[in-house]
């Protein structure tokens, strides 16, 4: 077995995970892991303007492929840059792997230059975390890192570097598999448990199936898809979920939660069956807890048992792989033989109902003369693009209208901080995006108050020829908290009206690229065509009403079926 | 509702404080803790003391499970068990309580473990309620300092085949 330095053999595991792209910024602790990439020559590495665009890059390549993202950053400041890219990934169960320097072992603990405890700062928003001490250890880490940020329940797991161990030799041998005895995840559910599961389906009259990210992460979407047309039962999906199941599906009842559709809510509301797949009961889903879903029995796969039984009381718990479970349940339901339209039959009352709920409070919003509303630049995007982009999203008023207004009918297609609700994260997130498809539609949906969180990334992706497409709603505020402060603060807009707001298309064309801007309903289509079709770069500007809200809306701490309408 | 967990743990430095940090980060109490490595150097086992509803304590255990370090969870009070704590007590003996300590130090079958003229140190082992006894016993008499090394235990074995 040849010996090599602890540097070339971070590059040569690398290479064996299969990356093929990596998201970084250098620095004294990590110069010497660069120097080896460099010599390598196999890995192309992406150079960003700041270590959080590099760990949420490396997050939307990892949410956009299925792989894991990876990024490389020095000590000190570099490594705390990435921590709020960690936490975001954690929160939504994103597999990356980040690489950090660290200063020399000797040094450690002796606050020397560039030195963080970065392995004590992200010990709670990492699945694991390692300060390598040794190099003969280095090889065996590297492995478990990328297993275990890939299987079980993903997240991110983080490698501390020192300087010394870059550089010093050890046998490098790489292990073929992986055998931790203290971590197992469950995979495979019990039949038992469909067993029961079935039973449930069986008896329900109004059936929910709730879809949450778990769906997109395993895999699942056919099954669930399968599940849904053989028992004939709606659909709804959690922000992470979309996409998990055909928007434009007739069993689809859109987004439920605090931003979700009435009749999403609805179903929930009055179901007497909910079928929750990889999703986790949050609280923008479930609102006052007390009352949810007081009707339902509760079927809920999660590959995390922590997940079942943390926010409601769950009937049937089954813990194991989504796309493992619906096969099971799927096999159950065949078994049992019933042609589909015995289920159709059964069902067919309750989704009368929901569409008549549907047919009450549909989607919607009022026009205004003269007046571009962010709803319609959305459905416009839709429709230029077909529903086939790649869309990330900021977290905000953006993230929900594109949440509620583009149909996601695949998998994958949508990448949007769901859990810890990062500013910031979506243009970052499509140069990762973007790096894992160069010949796909990339468009980060934005507000004016999120693309300035990240928005140096612009040169990362002039530099690596990106044709990411940015959608700007601009309302001059931070319009989520000014909705908020209006319907609950009396309309005291306090810190979230912007005095000053840069020209965006001056920006698009400062880094090179192409700006172009509508402040009228009569251009948004013909800004989003030219921006569309322009190759490279483009920032498109849409002045949109200064105070439009999200609607419905479920106020914090309220029913779901308290809901807010247009 | 107190509960007791014993875990088996991986003896790599941050596991202790993974697991510290777990209860901290989710609002979760620890009422004592001791740990300590097994026969494998490779695994401790770690005791811990902790209070809440079977919600709360469900999630205690799966949370503590989803840690990598993690090897095995056992709630021991939910059977038969066995808990032992030892503490050592210095407390005040002068010429009129010396008998006195001696005394209790009888009946409860405590061991004096250093003396000097105007204090003992003995040392109490057994379940928490009897060393909560002693120390109320002892309060009166003037305890001086206390250290205690918080509950071990382990699950009784069947008594019958």
């Amino acid at each position: 077995m040849a010996k090599m330095a602890g540097k070339e053999m971070v590059v040569e595991a690398l290479k064996r995970e299969g990356v093929e792209v990596i998201f970084g910024f250098p620095g004294g602790a990590i110069i010497d892991i660069y120097d080896a990439l460099e010599k390598d020559g196999s890995i192309k590495h992406v150079l960003v303007r700041h270590e959080q665009g590099a760990a949420h890059a490396a997050d939307g390549y990892a949410r956009a492929s299925g792989k894991v993202g990876v990024c490389l950053v020095t000590s000190g400041p570099g490594a705390t840059n990435t921590v709020t890219g960690i936490a975001t990934a954690y929160m939504d169960s994103i597999p990356i792997v980040v690489l950090t320097g660290q200063v020399p072992t000797g040094l450690i603990g002796n606050d020397a230059f560039q030195e963080v405890d970065i392995v004590g700062i992200t010990r709670p928003c990492t699945k694991h975390n390692y300060l390598v001490k040794d190099v003969k250890d280095l090889p065996r880490i590297l492995k478990e890192a990328f297993y275990i940020a890939r299987s079980g329940r993903p997240g991110p797991v983080l490698i501390d570097l020192p300087k010394d161990v870059q550089n010093s030799t050890a046998e490098f041998d790489y292990p073929e598999e992986v055998d931790l005895r203290s971590y197992k995840p469950v995979l495979s559910p019990h039949q038992k448990q469909i067993k029961r599961a079935f039973k449930l389906i069986e008896q329900a009259k109004n059936p929910v199936i709730y879809a949450g990210g778990g769906v997109i992460i395993s895999g699942a979407h056919k099954e669930l898809r399968k599940l849904a047309e053989t028992i004939w039962s709606p659909v709804t999906m959690t922000l992470m979920g979309l996409g998990g199941f055909p928007g434009t599906h007739e069993l689809s009842l859109g987004m439920l939660g605090m931003h979700g559709t009435y009749c999403a809510n609805m179903a929930m509301a009055n179901s007497d069956l909910i079928i929750a797949v990889g999703a986790r009961f949050d609280d923008r889903v479930t609102g006052k807890i007390d009352a949810f879903a007081p009707k339902a029995k509760i079927i809920h796969i999660d590959v995390d048992p922590t997940s079942i039984q943390k926010n409601v009381k769950v009937d049937v718990p089954i813990v194991g792989d989504c796309r493992k479970a619906l096969k099971m349940l799927i096999a159950a339901i065949e078994e049992d033989g019933r042609p589909s339209e015995i289920w159709k039959e059964k069902h067919e009352p309750w989704l009368e109902q929901l569409k008549a709920w549907n047919e009450r409070h549909p989607l919607s919003y009022k026009t205004e003369e003269g007046v571009i509303k962010p709803q319609y630049v959305i459905e416009k995007l839709y429709e230029l693009t077909k529903g086939k982009a790649i869309i990330t999203t900021e977290v905000g008023q953006n993230q929900m209208w594109a949440a509620q207004f583009y149909k996601f009918d695949e998998p994958r297609t949508l990448l949007s901080s769901g859990g810890l609700g990062t500013m910031g994260y979506g243009f970052p997130a499509a140069i990762g995006a973007q790096m894992a498809f160069p010949d796909k539609l990339v468009v980060d949906i934005a507000g004016d108050g999120s693309i300035q969180m990240n928005i140096q990334e612009m040169a990362t992706a002039m530099e690596q020829r990106l044709p990411v497409k940015i959608v700007i709603l601009n309302n001059q505020f931070l319009g989520m908290v000014r909705q908020w402060q209006e319907l609950f603060y009396d309309r005291r807009y306090v810190a979230t009206s912007f005095q000053v707001t840069p020209d965006f298309v001056k920006i698009a064309e400062a880094y090179g690229a192409k700006g172009f801007r509508a402040t009228k309903p009569e251009e948004v289509e013909s800004v989003l065509k030219e921006g569309l079709e322009t190759p490279g770069l483009v920032i498109m500007e849409f002045a949109i009403a200064k105070e439009e809200g999200v609607f419905p809306m479920v106020p914090a701490g309220k029913a779901t079926t308290e809901m807010l309408l247009v | 509702m107190k509960h007791t967990l014993s875990l088996l743990v991986e003896n790599s430095p941050g596991a202790l404080s993974r697991i510290a940090g777990l209860f901290s980060g989710r609002g979760f109490n620890i009422e004592s803790l001791c740990v300590a490595p097994t026969l494998d150097p490779t695994m401790s086992r770690l005791t811990l003391v902790t209070r809440g509803d079977d919600f709360i304590i469900e999630q205690i255990i799966k949370q503590l499970n989803r840690l990598i370090d993690v090897y095995k969870v056992v709630d021991v009070s939910e059977g038969e068990f066995v808990e032992r704590e030892m503490a050592l007590i210095k407390v005040k003996a002068e010429a009129e309580t010396r008998a006195e300590v001696l005394r209790m130090c009888d009946i409860f079958r405590c061991k004096v473990v250093d003396v000097s003229p105007k204090t003992y140190t003995i040392e109490v082992t057994g379940p928490e309620s009897k060393l909560k006894a002693v120390i109320e016993l002892l309060k009166p008499i003037g305890i001086k300092e206390i250290s205690r090394t918080g509950t071990i235990a382990m699950q009784r074995e069947k008594k019958s085949s």
